[in-house]
């Protein structure tokens, strides 16, 4: 009943509407048209100072609004480049949107149409033209600068002391693989992938490396270290967000990639800082991979090196979850993947 | 085909006059050259007939599009709220009327392909070009009016298939607009890319067709069928945008299309272009060694054209728009020729900016910084030159102008964010966010539907004889333009705050539920907007029949060519010979004259430009 009611309110209006527009346009036939549009002009030139002058009023209160929802001061090192290229971006962006958004609007309404006035004949001028095509190409060519320096720093190789940590998306979970003690991630091969068998990254046995590895829904990392993630993805084209850090890199099956960063602060720490006794950094997918897309997510945990080791030593590695009669016995020498696909196959 | 043209060009001297008598029922019946219904509106070879054609698939499409929105936007707002009748009309893809999470995806990706695709490619260049190129450039129709016909009736399958695709079992493509493989690809990995999927890229790559045979004419009509005097140069600006567009289209359609191709083989033929070491639904497949960033390559080299193919036409209407309403020549002519044809170039070497975190080699990502920001410059050069055209001049607004207005002001601000994220170092943080969004929408959703709202209201005149109400336009424009900043600028506040674009539900975000009470203040303008654009689709359709009469040829006191034809030209545009051209189409206000039509001649003692 309400439904049809609120239907019904709206058609009314849209009739209402129609009818005055309708009015509007016969007044104007008997007043001629030079009239009419006097009058239009002045209503339309007249909204277009409301518009800018609301607009921009708008703009400024949107940000005062929402300024402190911001993701605050950036958690990674890395991310204090983007937040400062932003800065210097934000910057530049706001003076030209302002400067042209006042003369677009100034112009619509200080040259309506009048009676005894006509425009003024000025196809070109090259001085002007070529005033506008150099500060342009001047001021982009900073942001290029700056942008690019902070691009290559932040792509650049990780550093050699490097913890590394194995991020696979799945549809629609994330799976972190530690190195464990010996600092290195075993071989894998996705046809060994086996949920039911313990083994949901498809860690190859053979390869002794992964007799230490573990595997964890959550992504642990020690504050101030560098951390270096090789991502990769089992099914579809998941992404890394690390919208704390201002980091994002795509997760692609069958090729690998790598993102490497140093956070700033642990999760306790960011929990005083937002005052947000719940705080929790957040890895979220950023790219559409399913149904579930939106629910893939994993919890960051920043601590420091003590609570990281107690952590790492309490996790049961995921050679003994996958082989819980046998002990971790003396394998023979590692067969290499190519010779277990062909087994496989 | 001009041939016939001119050996038709007696009978239309008759033709013309009596198509002035149409609305009174009698049109060419009792004319020895017979036009029946069929091929008269179905099967019509006439350019002005098949932009009619053009448009109107594309205010249907473009309705279903923005329809889609509005529900999934119900529940980016409302996400706790159950609207019952969202179960009736959606079944149990709404059970309990709250849509789904697979409803979600395919709705979002049928808006996106629906309003890139049907609405501001077809929709627009098909309607615009098809529409001008012949009458401004002084050409009885397209070099080929078959293929033309073919043009729109390839679309028009197009468009049945993505139609049917909204009813299959399964639903339509759900993998977004950009439909990445492997997740486009495995039937396995979402109901989306079954059947639905299919039918998206059957469409897809016949719309490809359809798109082609447009292009290919557009450009052999400019170029080889201007009337006498009509050089390059004395081209309205809008002929030159059409041409870029077409350019464009023709250059990097193909590469869609052979991407899309290769993943119709990847779905049912076995190979592995794009995929590779894939474990789906606990089973492993058996591709190996294809690269899913492939597709990625081969979607974006179309993919980033494609922005400019739909702005471009924009971009001409609201120069030829501004000038005429602001009684001033356009500045800058060559610049602005100078800045399309940059921008053409630039379009094809820019791809890589939507793929900065695949992974891509950095040192590679850093020329594409480069060239991305570098396609500023003839943008900041057009914004330039749109706002020294209306600086003293003599404005008049009609919804046509407002709309141009607002398109340069929603340029302004959409460019504007373009060069943050076209520098990669931002990207990082902002892609895949709601910045992204804003972004796009403003720049190349919202702009492109300003330059197309303007084209309607100022060429409606010459497609129907008729005007359409100014009241009315007015109201549209007003509201369309506020809302839409009230939509799209609080998206990158979101953006910025890191909240992922195509989310279903943010509520176990810690990060991202912040913004619930933003999203319902955004979900309940789009309804607003929404149903202010349902009064611009009543006001077309109304006008077509009831609106105000023409009473003079030339309505704006535009210099162009197609206000020389009569009120109702028939097929072949001139009922006489086709006028030549003297001087360009900019000689508003000069030496004291308010305007000159083209097909004036220079008298000797007039000032040069």
């Amino acid at each position: 009943m309400s439904g049809f009611l609120a239907v019904l309110v709206v058609v009314l209006i849209f009739v209402v509407i129609f009818q005055i527009a309708k009015a509007s346009e016969y007044v104007s036939i008997l007043k001629g048209e030079k009239k009419s549009r006097e009058q239009s002009n002045r209503i339309n030139g007249f909204l277009m100072v409301v518009f800018l002058v609301l607009g921009l009023i708008g703009v400024w209160w949107c940000h005062d609004l929402l300024e402190d929802r911001m993701l605050g001061e950036s958690a990674s090192v890395q991310g204090e480049g983007v937040d400062q290229l932003i800065k210097v971006t934000f910057i530049m962006t706001l003076v030209v949107f302002i400067i042209t958004q006042i003369l677009l609007f100034w112009f619509s309404f200080r040259y309506q149409e009048k009676e005894g006035r006509s425009a003024f004949y000025f196809p070109h001028n090259n001085k002007l033209e070529v005033i506008w095509t150099v500060i342009p190409a001047i001021a982009l060519t900073i942001l290029v600068a700056f942008g690019i320096r902070h691009w290559l720093r932040i792509t650049s190789e990780a550093p050699k002391d490097a913890m590394i940590v194995e991020v696979t998306g799945a549809q629609f979970k994330w799976m972190v693989r530690y190195p464990g003690k010996d600092g290195q991630l075993g071989r894998k091969n996705y046809k060994l992938i086996n949920e039911a068998a313990s083994n949901p990254v498809g860690q190859d046995w053979a390869d002794s490396l992964n007799h230490d590895d573990f595997v964890s829904p959550e992504l642990h990392v020690v504050v101030g270290k560098n951390v270096k993630l090789v991502i990769g993805s089992r099914d579809v084209v998941h992404d890394v967000g690390l919208p704390h850090f201002r980091l994002k890199m795509d997760a692609v099956p069958g090729i690998p990639t790598t993102l490497w960063f140093t956070p700033k602060f642990t999760t306790a720490e960011m929990k005083k800082r937002t005052g947000n006794p719940d705080f929790v950094y957040e890895l979220s997918c950023d790219q559409m991979c399913g149904v579930g897309h939106y629910s893939m997510k994993a919890n960051i945990i920043v601590e420091t090196q003590e609570e990281y080791d107690a952590w790492v030593a309490a996790q049961p590695t995921q050679y003994a979850q996958a082989h819980p009669a046998a002990a971790p016995a003396e394998k023979p020498a590692a067969s290499d993947s190519t010779a277990t696909a062909l087994t496989m196959k | 085909m001009s041939n016939e043209a001119t050996l038709h060009s007696q009978d239309l001297l008759h033709h013309g006059h009596v198509e002035h008598g149409h609305g009174n029922g009698h049109d060419g019946h009792d004319h020895h050259h017979e036009e029946t219904f069929i091929s008269k509106y179905v099967f019509s070879m006439d350019h002005k007939m098949i932009a009619k054609q053009f448009l109107i698939t594309g205010i249907i499409w473009a309705i279903i599009g923005a329809f889609f929105s509005v529900l999934f936007r119900l529940q980016l707002g409302y996400p706790d709220a159950t609207f019952p009748w969202l179960e009736s009309i959606l079944g149990h893809w709404a059970e309990g009327g709250r849509i789904t999470a697979e409803a979600y995806y395919a709705l979002v990706t049928m808006h996106g392909t629906i309003l890139v695709f049907f609405v501001l490619t077809a929709g627009l260049s098909g309607t615009f070009s098809n529409l001008l190129i012949p009458l401004q450039v002084g050409a009885r129709d397209m070099a080929s009016p078959f293929m033309n016909m073919l043009s729109y009736w390839f679309f028009f399958l197009a468009s049945v298939i993505m139609m049917s695709s909204l009813f299959v079992q399964t639903g339509p493509a759900s993998g977004g607009w950009t439909s990445y493989p492997p997740l486009s690809a495995l039937g396995d990995a979402s109901i989306g890319s079954k059947i639905g999927m299919d039918l998206w890229l059957i469409s897809m790559a016949i719309f490809v067709v359809s798109s082609l045979l447009g292009s290919l004419n557009y450009i052999s009509t400019i170029l080889n069928m201007r009337t006498k005097g009509m050089s390059m140069t004395k081209m309205p600006l809008t002929i030159w945008a059409f041409f870029f567009t077409a350019v464009l289209g023709v250059l990097s359609f193909p590469v869609l299309l052979s991407g899309f191709i290769l993943l119709l083989f990847d779905r049912h033929g076995g190979t592995s272009f794009y995929l590779s070491e894939l474990f789906v639904q606990g089973k492993v497949l058996p591709n190996e060694g294809g690269s899913a960033i492939l597709y990625q390559h081969l979607f974006w080299f179309l993919g980033h054209p494609e922005v400019y193919i739909i702005i471009l036409p924009a971009m001409g209407m609201v120069s030829e728009i501004l000038a005429v309403n602001s009684r001033k020549p356009i500045f800058g002519y060559l610049a602005m020729v100078g800045s399309l044809f940059a921008i053409t170039v630039l379009a094809f070497l820019v791809w890589a900016h939507h793929m900065f975190v695949t992974g891509l080699n950095p040192f590679l990502g850093a020329f594409f910084v480069l060239l991305t920001l570098l396609i500023a410059v003839p943008s900041a050069i057009k914004v330039f030159n749109w706002l020294t055209t209306i600086w003293r001049g003599n404005i008049r607004f009609t919804p046509a102008s407002l709309f141009s207005i607002g398109f340069v002001s929603t340029f302004i601000s959409g460019g504007l964010t373009g060069i943050w994220l076209g520098n990669s170092a931002i990207d990082i943080h902002l892609h895949d966010t709601y910045f992204v969004i804003a972004h796009f929408h403003i720049v190349m959703g919202v702009s492109a539907f300003f330059g197309m709202f303007a084209g309607i209201y100022h060429w409606f005149p010459k497609m129907y004889g008729r005007f359409m109400n100014q009241t009315l336009g007015f109201i549209h424009f007003w509201i369309t333009l506020v809302g839409a900043y009230l939509i799209f600028w609080p998206m990158h506040y979101e953006g910025m705050a890191g909240m992922p674009r195509r989310y279903f539900d943010y509520s176990t975000w810690a990060s991202f539920n912040q913004f619930g009470g933003l999203n319902q203040f955004i979900s309940f303008v789009v309804i607003i907007v929404f149903a202010t654009q349902l009064l611009f689709v009543f006001n077309f359709f109304y006008s077509i029949f009831k609106g105000r009469k023409l009473t003079s040829p030339n309505p704006w006191e535009a210099t162009t060519l197609e206000w020389t034809t009569p009120i109702h030209p028939g097929h072949g545009n001139w009922p006489g010979e086709i006028p030549e051209v003297h001087r360009w189409a900019y000689d508003y206000s000069k030496d004291g004259k308010d305007f000159i039509p083209q097909t004036v001649p220079v008298s000797p003692e007039e000032s040069g430009h």
